[in-house]
Formats: structure tokens, C-alpha cells, sequence
């Protein structure tokens, strides 16, 4: 598949691998991969920031490489390391042979046949099919040092490995960053990306999204999950649901064979929907009962 | 480096120096914009093409945007930039009625005020040769709404100056770091480190002699102030605010980041206050930002808004909470109070809560706000004057360890043995 020649294009591109994007999401994936930017995508859990890297590499066909941030991360996980058992073994092979020259060894020993590719480094090999999608997926979960080490990662797509030089992408990957906003990332690293906040979306496209993502549920079924969890955005939780929640609520009914909600249906699965014993003890009972009132209010002359 | 002017761009070069325009309005309007971000903007925007207004403003947003607060300032800005491309003339249309003063304006948006004054103060330059009056309306328009109170931080005795640099010169918060997952090459280290061995073993001709070994590196945990600056509190809040810009900003005290908060009615962050190197110029600044000086208090209520927006972007990293209030709540349910104190104690590594009212001997915790916060903290401390905060630099580096204090026992563990 090629690059999207417009934003049309990339709308297109993201629908057709089950993605629904809005304007203004396809705008800046198109503009990553038009200027070869990194992008940055913020937002709440579970509106959907790590599926668009996934999305990206099915619809274009390349590889996916993910680097899953944590605290304390460093470049022997994310970058390379240097397999040491294999080295040792090398050593005592050349040893047993007496053949010992000491700089054949250094030159043996930190070679690429020595060397393990970590996420970063295995980016910027070529890869069948083109440049993959790299994903750093929640990047406040690491700590600055990481974030001053990706500044130089991704401003000149390359990375410095001492034993045997700078190791420069032919083509640079496709950069995807998600963060979940658990602490601000510092600007400096987000001024060389394009950033784009991911919302919860509106009604008629969490619908539409409900509709590619969990087409086993009824239209009517559909329509009233998500008037639902609209609704409930509008509430006072502390963590909101996102649309991740709501095609798992949708499955969740679908497999206990329910065609409509009811204020029952809807106590047995809240699990699925709201995560925090607060926001589901808020919830439970008549409340949950006046929001679907209100719910069906709204969707009766539809 | 390509300057803008020289690309190709539509309008012959026009549209580059709109942009640039565009982008001066936006800072003005408190969007930092770099001038790498406005060559960026350019070639998205000749990359995306301009023929959808939709598709212009996201270009130009996913360049110059990287915080979700900032994108209704950008919104307010492109609404009133672009409407014209001869934005000045348009901007003097839109400052006429301000001028007049005839037809009371509708209630804008904070940040739709932020975008008129920044492009009002563009008009008011572009007009200074003939009377900067229209400036000085303009902006008399927007803040003569705001009929909360502001504080005098001018009135700072010398006594309580000469306090508070004490305390700075005494403020070594000691605080127990946090092992980090970061390692640091240490003989007496528990981790081997196979990358340092095997370069040694390589200087010896390939015989390994011995093994180097990391330790874990130790990190400082952020500190999370929430400050309460009711009328009640008045007399503490000041001094309290000078020991938290010390902590601010005294490198290598012990702490990673700052952040503080103050509310009386409204939760309000003065964390980029603080950070200003001169304390009465942070305290003055926060004394503008925060307009609930001296009011009465909702605890419950701000507590939530803590929880609400703020927890889980400050407290994510092993952050300790400071409390600063005496409890005194006003108007709010001891229910939510307490549900509200769990959430916060819940999210937080450590709770500490600093009460004045402990100064008098006989303080029994018989306010409702008193008795639903106190199951919900991990510390319970005085802050009346500096030894007791003195004693909280000492409780912050224990962290867990109980110091001597008259019972025996923690304050906390006393009051819920007499309830």
C-alpha cells in the first residue's frame, strides 16, 4: 500500500483497516508521514492512541515494533545490548584453541554477530516492506533521562553504539508516540513531533466505531451503548470511559445475550465500563436507571 | 535552514508571513511557538493544501499545539486571526464597541479573553502613534469582572522576612529517596554488570578476574503541596507559601519537583509561580492567580477537583502530599470530605497533613471536617510557626519512623486512640 497522497487518503486508509478517524486526526496522520515527522498523541486510556500505530502498520503493510515504557528504562532494554554468555563462550572457544589474538578477538567479539537488537536499534534497520511504524507507547511512564536519550534518537533517526559506531536508519521508521498525561513530557521533546490530544469522540463516531470494532451487536443494541456511555461521560467520574470500554461493554453484552439494556443488565456488567469502586458504587442502582431514562429520551424520535 | 520567505508557497510568500503573524499572536496569547514550529507549519500547510478551512486549522494546530489546555487559546486566536486575512483593520473593528463602552459584551471565555488581549495589544501598538488609550480600555473591560479579592503581598513584616529566610537557610529536607530502576557501577552492588565485566575480561587478554557490579540509583520522590489559604488561615498560609517556595526552588534539597496548589473555594495551581528565583515576585504572582485569598473553604469540593484533574498527572511517580489546612470546612458534607481524603490518600505514596491548630495543647479533633480527614492521612503535623516546621523537615526524611513527640506516638495515632 502506498503513502496517502491526501487526507482523504488517510482517512480512507485508517476506515479500511477498521479505524475511524476524525478530520482531524487523519490531518496529522497525514502530515507525519507526509514530512516524516514523529507523531505525539496524547489523551485519556483507552481512546485509542496505541490502536493508530497498529492500524498504521496493517494498512500499509509494514512491520510493527513496540517499545513499552516503564520507569527506569534504559538503552540496554531499549536500544541494544550485547549478548554476554555467547561473548564468554567465544572467549573460551578461542582460548582452547590457542589462537588468542587479542584484536582478532575485540573485533569478533563486538560484532553484529554479538549484538542484540532492542526495539530503537531494530527501527532503523531496513525491514521488508518498507520503514516499520514504531511505536513508544506511554512515554510519561519513563523518566527524563530516557526523554533527553530519544531527543537524539528520533531528531536524526540514530544511535550511537561505542564498539562499532553510529548506526544511521537508511529510511526513517514512522515514529508514533502515546502518552496517557500522567506528567507533562518535557517540550522539548514534543517540539519535534506533531502533537495531536485524542478526544472521546462524539456520538455518531464512538457509533461508527462500535459498528467496525463489535459488529456482532444489534443496531439498537449499538445505538443505546453508546448513548450510554455518552451520557456517562457527562457525569462526575473520576476515571471516564473510553472507547476501549465501550466496544468491551458492547462484547460483554453481546455474549450474555442481552438485546437491550436494562437497569440490571447494566448493574451485572458495569465492570466492564467504569474501573474505580467509586465511580461504580456512583453508579449503581437508580442512578444508573435515571441515565438510561435519559438516554432513551434522547434516542426515541431517532 | 530554510527561512519561510524563501519556500514556495501559495499567495505568493503571503501566506508565510501570515503564518508568522500568527504565530507572534498565539505567543502573545501565552502558546509557547518556537520559530522551528512556524517553518513547520508552513510545510504542513503546503503539504496538506489550502483549500479546507477544516484542514488548515488542524495543520496549523498539530504544529503549534503540544497541550490540550492551550487548544482553546489556539482556537479563540485562529477564530479572530483568520476571520480577515487584513487582521489589524478587522481587530480595530472588533475594539470599537470595547471603546464606546455602548453594548456590554457577552461573557467571553477565559481563554477567548487571553487571544483578544494578545491581539488587542498587536492593535495597540499598531496604533501608538495616535493615543494608546484604546489599550488601556480595552483592558479595563476585561478585568474590571473579576470582583474577587486580591491580596496585598506588600505588607510582609520584617520579622516575618527575616523568619522565612531562616527557614530557607535552615531548609535541608533530607527525604528518604526512592531505589530507582537506574543502576550506578558500584563495587558493593548487587547487580552484575555483564557489559563492564566482559570489558574488563577483554583487557586481560579474556580471562575474567572479577566482577563489576551495579547498584541501584536512588531517586528523589515529587512533593505535592495542597495549601489552604481560607480566611482561617490566613496567618499560616503566607509563611507556609515562602517554605514552599524555598522547597521549590533550593537545588538538590531532595526533591525531584514541586508542585502546589492552593484553594479556599476554588483550587487554583501556582506551581509556575513559584518557580520565579525572587520569593515576593512568586508570591505576588500567586497571589494574582489564585483569587480565593481569605474566603471561607470547600474542602470536599476542591479536594475533588484535585482528584478530578490534577492526581493523576502529579502524583503518578511516587509523589508525597503535603496537606496544608486546619480542617475547618464549611458548607460541604463530612461524607464526601472523607471519600474525597480516601481517593487523595489512595493516590498518594505518603499523606502528610499539616495543621496549625496543634499549636494549642488542648486541641481534641472535634470539627466534622477534622474527624473525616484524620483516618485518611499517613502524618499528622503542626505548622504554626518555624520549629514546627522545622519537626516536618525532620517527619519528611523519616518517612515511617516515629519521632519523639510527648505521647510517645504519632500525633495521629494519640487522637484516634482517644475518639
Amino acid at each position: 500500500m502506498n503513502m496517502p497522497k491526501s487526507i482523504d487518503d488517510a482517512r480512507a486508509l485508517l476506515a479500511g483497516a477498521g479505524y475511524v478517524a476524525g478530520r482531524d486526526l487523519a490531518t496529522v496522520v497525514f502530515l507525519a508521514l507526509k514530512l516524516g515527522r514523529p507523531l505525539f498523541l496524547e489523551g485519556e486510556a483507552g481512546v485509542g492512541k496505541t490502536e493508530i500505530a497498529r492500524t498504521l502498520s496493517q494498512a500499509l503493510g509494514r512491520r510493527l515494533i513496540r517499545l513499552q515504557c516503564y520507569e527506569g528504562l534504559d538503552a540496554a532494554s531499549a536500544v541494544y545490548e550485547w549478548n554476554f554468555p555467547a561473548q564468554m563462550v567465544a572467549i573460551r572457544t578461542a582460548e582452547a584453541e590457542g589462537a588468542a589474538d587479542r584484536h582478532a578477538l575485540t573485533e569478533e567479539l563486538f560484532s553484529e554477530r554479538f549484538l542484540i537488537r532492542r526495539p530503537l536499534l531494530e527501527a532503523m534497520q531496513p525491514q521488508p516492506g518498507g520503514p516499520p511504524v514504531l511505536l513508544i507507547d506511554e512515554i510519561d511512564r519513563t523518566d527524563e533521562p530516557f526523554e533527553a536519550f530519544l531527543l537524539e534518537a528520533l531528531s536524526d533517526y540514530q544511535v550511537t553504539i561505542p564498539e562499532l559506531g553510529t548506526v544511521v536508519a537508511a529510511a526513517p521508521p514512522i515514529v508514533i508516540l502515546t502518552s496517557n498525561r500522567t506528567r507533562e513530557v518535557h517540550d522539548a521533546l514534543k517540539r519535534r513531533c506533531l502533537y495531536h490530544w485524542v478526544d472521546y469522540p462524539d456520538f455518531d463516531r464512538e457509533l461508527a466505531i462500535l459498528r467496525a470494532r463489535a459488529p456482532e451487536a444489534t443496531e439498537a443494541l449499538s445505538r443505546e451503548v453508546t448513548g450510554f456511555v455518552q451520557r456517562l461521560r457527562e457525569e462526575d467520574l473520576f476515571k471516564k470511559p473510553g472507547v476501549a470500554e465501550t466496544i468491551d461493554w458492547a462484547r460483554c453484552l453481546v455474549a450474555l445475550d442481552a438485546v437491550a439494556l436494562s437497569p440490571q443488565v447494566i448493574a451485572d456488567t458495569l465492570g466492564a465500563l467504569l474501573k474505580y469502586q467509586d465511580d461504580i458504587a456512583r453508579m449503581q442502582g437508580s442512578e444508573a436507571k435515571r441515565l438510561l431514562d435519559q438516554v432513551r429520551a434522547e434516542l426515541g424520535p431517532a | 535552514m530554510a527561512r519561510p520567505a524563501d519556500r514556495a508557497v501559495p499567495d505568493g510568500g503571503q501566506l508565510a508571513a501570515n503564518i508568522a503573524h500568527f504565530a507572534r499572536a498565539l505567543r502573545r496569547a501565552g502558546v509557547p511557538v518556537g520559530t522551528g514550529r512556524v517553518i513547520e507549519a508552513i510545510r504542513a500547510v503546503e503539504a496538506t493544501g489550502f483549500t479546507d478551512r477544516g484542514d488548515f486549522y488542524y495543520s496549523l494546530m498539530a504544529c503549534f499545539v503540544s497541550r490540550p489546555e492551550h487548544r482553546a487559546v489556539f482556537a479563540q486566536v485562529f477564530r479572530l486571526f483568520w476571520r480577515d486575512p487584513q487582521f489589524l483593520e478587522q481587530m480595530m473593528g472588533l475594539l470599537a464597541p470595547l471603546v464606546r463602552g455602548a453594548n456590554p459584551a457577552p461573557e467571553p471565555s477565559p481563554a477567548e479573553r487571553r487571544a483578544a488581549e494578545a491581539l488587542a495589544e498587536a492593535v495597540a501598538r499598531a496604533v501608538e502613534g495616535e493615543g494608546t488609550e484604546v489599550e488601556v480600555d480595552a483592558t479595563l473591560t476585561f478585568s474590571a469582572r473579576e470582583t474577587l479579592r486580591h491580596v496585598d503581598f506588600e505588607q510582609m513584616s520584617v520579622a516575618e522576612l527575616a523568619d522565612a529566610r531562616r527557614a530557607i537557610g535552615r531548609l535541608a529536607l533530607p527525604v528518604r529517596p526512592i531505589a530507582s530502576r537506574r543502576t550506578r557501577v558500584d563495587p558493593r552492588g548487587r547487580v552484575a554488570d555483564w557489559r563492564g565485566t566482559m570489558r574488563a575480561a577483554l583487557r586481560s587478554g579474556g580471562d575474567v578476574e572479577r566482577l563489576v557490579l551495579r547498584a541501584r540509583r536512588q531517586r528523589w520522590p515529587n512533593l505535592v503541596a495542597i495549601c489552604d489559604i481560607s480566611g482561617s488561615m490566613s496567618v499560616y498560609s503566607r509563611m507556609l507559601l515562602h517554605f514552599l517556595h524555598a522547597a521549590a526552588n533550593a537545588r538538590g534539597a531532595g526533591w525531584a519537583a514541586v508542585h502546589a496548589f492552593t484553594f479556599g473555594t476554588r483550587l487554583t495551581n501556582i506551581t509556575r509561580h513559584l518557580r520565579q528565583r525572587d520569593v515576593d515576585d512568586a508570591l505576588a504572582a500567586a497571589g494574582r492567580e489564585a483569587r480565593d485569598w481569605e474566603g471561607g473553604t470547600r474542602i470536599g469540593a476542591c479536594l475533588h477537583a484535585f482528584n478530578r484533574d490534577w492526581s493523576r498527572r502529579v502524583l503518578a511517580q511516587g509523589a508525597v502530599v503535603l496537606l496544608i489546612t486546619d480542617g475547618l470546612d464549611r458548607g460541604d458534607d463530612p461524607e464526601r470530605l472523607s471519600r474525597e481524603m480516601q481517593r487523595l490518600h489512595l493516590s498518594a505514596r505518603r499523606l502528610i497533613w499539616l495543621n496549625p491548630l496543634l499549636r494549642w495543647d488542648g486541641f481534641t479533633p472535634k470539627a466534622r471536617g477534622i474527624r473525616a480527614i484524620l483516618p485518611h492521612v499517613d502524618t499528622f503535623q503542626a505548622c504554626h510557626d518555624l520549629a514546627s516546621l522545622e519537626d516536618l523537615a525532620a517527619a519528611l526524611s523519616g518517612l515511617g519512623e516515629a519521632p519523639a513527640s510527648p505521647g510517645g506516638l504519632w500525633p495521629r495515632v494519640r487522637f484516634l486512640a482517644e475518639r
